[in-house]
């Protein structure tokens, strides 16, 4: 891109390849191109697996295979199986698309998550006598508490000084894996000289509906709790706008910094409650491995779906396809399950230059004399 | 007692000098307005390709270059994305970082899978990275094995730093990227040729990460390939570092090694002086990190704030 350079410019002179904005693709025509890209990137994926002396296509049945089917005793248990993976995945890219509208980069999903997990942990642990429903509600709205808290402490300092978000809520992640691991080995510690939490109480446990735990049923009402919150609440309304432009959202006369920290409770309650789900539902104990990097993955998946719940469904639906089957991959081919990072990689590479082409396009040679 | 704390420093140098390479590495990035979450990612590439390089060569100079020259490729690979596709920086940095990862995991498996067991280094090669002797110097009580008994990797890593201070502070070129990473535009229009500025900081600084990645291979790990990778979270902690330091590479050299002492401390403060749990002395670093962070933007200080234009995208074509 040397020739936008203005000294290889000169005066009058063009530069061979301009980037010009496209007008406004139809809805079919972005599908198709986003369609080309996935297409793009299961070949490029294919092409890594090959130079890696394994079969392309193998992989990607292996894959599905591992994904689908389940053993004789339960044809069921794999799908079961990455609907546990996805549960989590999917609450929190909903949850992080909230501030992510707001043009807050949240990157601290991890934390959030881990507090709503630290929260309602400790009512399983301390309150395991209540009966199961309330105590289950208990650990809910504590999920949602911590996780908001962690949440809400960058934005507090992002209105206040200005403090860069994205660094801020960062470092979180790191203090709150940290305080679970100080738990595991101090306070919470469950046997003498081995680090970990003991096995929260069946009181505490989520129930089976379909053979998942109801955890489910909570993401299924999520996302269309944040489609109509975020498109048709006038607070939704507030998010964009101020996601828009700060300038804008003061002109019409709102209290900029109320929204951002409602938003942001909001953002980082949606993913603690995916921590209490994650203790309550799969888990049923508090460790260090409680987020499983979900807060990072959740911020591709909502970036990719661009931040629309439907869209950030689907998606979560093949990331959690690539990462339940890829173990299936690794046992029957021999290709580590590591590999699913690699394709979720391959693919968010396309997507992320796609969406270049689907706003500019390059031109060749001369303006034209009006342009 | 004194020799106790002479090892301690020892051992905070050895364990910061990663650190300082991924730092230098990510100041590169951000100077020119790059936010490269994507470290992690390069050096555990760096890690990998420096190990098997070392492996198959057993030269040290080709294992560092083959460590530069793959996590160079997974920053260009970001600086095409987000320089040249205007894609987001974020979330092509973690890309990169889940990229990176699994890339060098599966690459690490086949290896060990088709060896049959887990590869070590030669001997000759380990050799070749030991810590130096220089007579009379390394002889020096106290000061001798802090500054002259290291392995050659800890001077390149001090050797690199110094060099991008100088090309920040004391040359044109640097004078240029800075002016790229807090105002691009206003760059483009003094006739700096932005983009390529920030191609070859991103790839160059993505390289140095690499390389930072190979020594925890080759050395924190003694030459071998862990399963589970040892990079494990470095390179979150360089990131981390980078605020640290306040962007600023010579600052960076005492930063690595503070952040390297904290990461030993554990091992040398006995429980009956300080008894806190070790998980305490791990999260040190990024309380401490998220304090520099709030302090300056209470401060409101222009000298140590990230450069102004990190994070945002430029396209010329969009003003």
């Amino acid at each position: 891109m040397n020739n936008k350079s203005p000294v290889l410019m000169g005066n009058s002179q063009e530069p061979f390849v301009r980037i010009v904005k496209r007008k406004e693709l139809t809805k079919q025509q972005v599908l198709l191109l986003r369609v080309f890209a996935f297409l793009l990137a299961i070949i490029a994926g294919g092409i890594f697996i090959w130079t890696m002396g394994k079969n392309p296509i193998d992989a990607y049945r292996l894959i599905l295979k591992g994904a689908f089917v389940g053993s004789k005793r339960n044809p069921l248990s794999s799908i079961q199986a990455t609907i546990n993976i996805a549960i989590p995945l999917l609450i929190v890219s909903l949850g992080l698309s909230f501030a992510f509208k707001m043009k807050f980069w949240n990157i601290g999903g991890e934390s959030q998550v881990i507090a709503g997990g630290i929260f309602a942990t400790y009512f399983a642990l301390y309150y395991s006598t209540l009966p199961g429903p309330i105590l289950l509600v208990i650990m809910f709205v504590a999920g949602a508490l911590g996780g908001g808290l962690m949440g809400l402490l960058p934005a507090i300092f992002k209105v206040r000084f200005g403090t860069n978000e994205t660094l801020f809520t960062l470092m979180l992640n790191y203090i709150a894996l940290y305080v679970i691991r100080y738990l595991e080995s101090g306070p919470w510690r469950a046997t003498p000289g081995f680090a970990s939490i003991a096995q929260i109480d069946t009181n505490a446990r989520l129930t089976h509906l379909g053979g998942v735990h109801i955890g489910w049923i909570f993401a299924v009402l999520l996302i269309a709790v944040v489609y109509i919150y975020l498109n048709h609440t006038k607070q939704g309304y507030e998010i964009s706008v101020v996601g828009e432009s700060q300038a804008t959202a003061h002109y019409a006369g709102m209290n900029v910094k109320k929204i951002v920290l409602r938003t942001m409770f909001i953002s980082g309650a949606i993913c603690g409650i995916a921590g209490m789900i994650q203790v309550a539902g799969i888990d049923y104990t508090l460790s260090a491995g409680i987020a499983g990097g979900v807060g990072f993955k959740g911020i591709t998946v909502a970036w990719l779906a661009q931040l629309n719940p439907f869209v950030i469904t689907f998606v979560t639906a093949v990331f959690s396809i690539l990462e339940k089957g890829s173990g299936v991959m690794q046992s029957e081919l021999g290709l580590s399950s590591a590999g699913t990072g690699v394709l979720q990689g391959i693919i968010l590479f396309f997507f992320l230059g796609c969406e270049f082409f689907v706003r500019y396009s390059f031109v060749l040679g001369k303006r034209r004399a009006n342009a | 007692m004194n020799n106790m704390f002479i090892n301690f420093l020892y051992a905070a140098i050895l364990s910061g000098t990663p650190l300082l390479f991924a730092t230098v590495g990510e100041i590169l990035s951000e100077k020119v307005g790059n936010l490269n979450l994507g470290v992690e990612g390069m050096m555990w590439m760096g890690a990998f390709a420096g190990f098997f390089a070392a492996y198959k060569t057993e030269s040290p100079i080709l294992a560092i270059l083959a460590a530069f020259g793959f996590a160079a490729l997974g920053a260009l690979i970001y600086a095409i994305l987000t320089v040249s596709l205007k894609a987001n920086q974020n979330v092509t940095g973690l890309t990169l970082t889940t990229f990176g990862i699994g890339l060098s995991i599966v690459m690490g498996y086949a290896m060990t899978s088709k060896i049959g067991g887990a590869p070590k280094v030669s001997e000759k090669f380990a050799a070749s990275l030991n810590h130096i002797h220089i007579p009379i110097l390394s002889d020096i009580p106290y000061i001798g094995k802090l500054l002259f008994q290291h392995n050659p990797l800890v001077y390149l890593s001090v050797i690199l730093a110094i060099i991008c201070a100088i090309y920040y502070k004391r040359t044109r070129i640097g004078l240029n990227v800075r002016a790229v990473g807090e105002n691009p535009s206003s760059a483009d229009a003094a006739g700096i040729n932005v983009t390529l500025l920030k191609y070859i900081n991103i790839v160059v600084g993505g390289g140095i990460c690499g390389i930072g990645g190979a020594y925890m291979s080759l050395i924190t790990a003694n030459g071998s390939w862990q399963p589970g990778g040892i990079v494990n979270g470095s390179g979150w902690i360089a990131v981390a570092l980078v605020i640290f330091v306040s962007w600023s590479p010579s600052k960076a050299i005492l930063g690595a090694f503070i952040f390297g002492a904290f990461n030993s401390l554990v091992n040398y403060v006995p429980a009956s002086v300080i008894d806190i749990p070790i998980a305490f002395y791990q999260m040190l670093p990024f309380v401490l990190t998220t304090l520099v962070l709030i302090i300056t933007s209470v401060r409101k200080s222009r000298e140590n704030a990230q450069p102004a234009g990190c994070g945002v995208t430029y396209f010329r074509e969009e003003r």
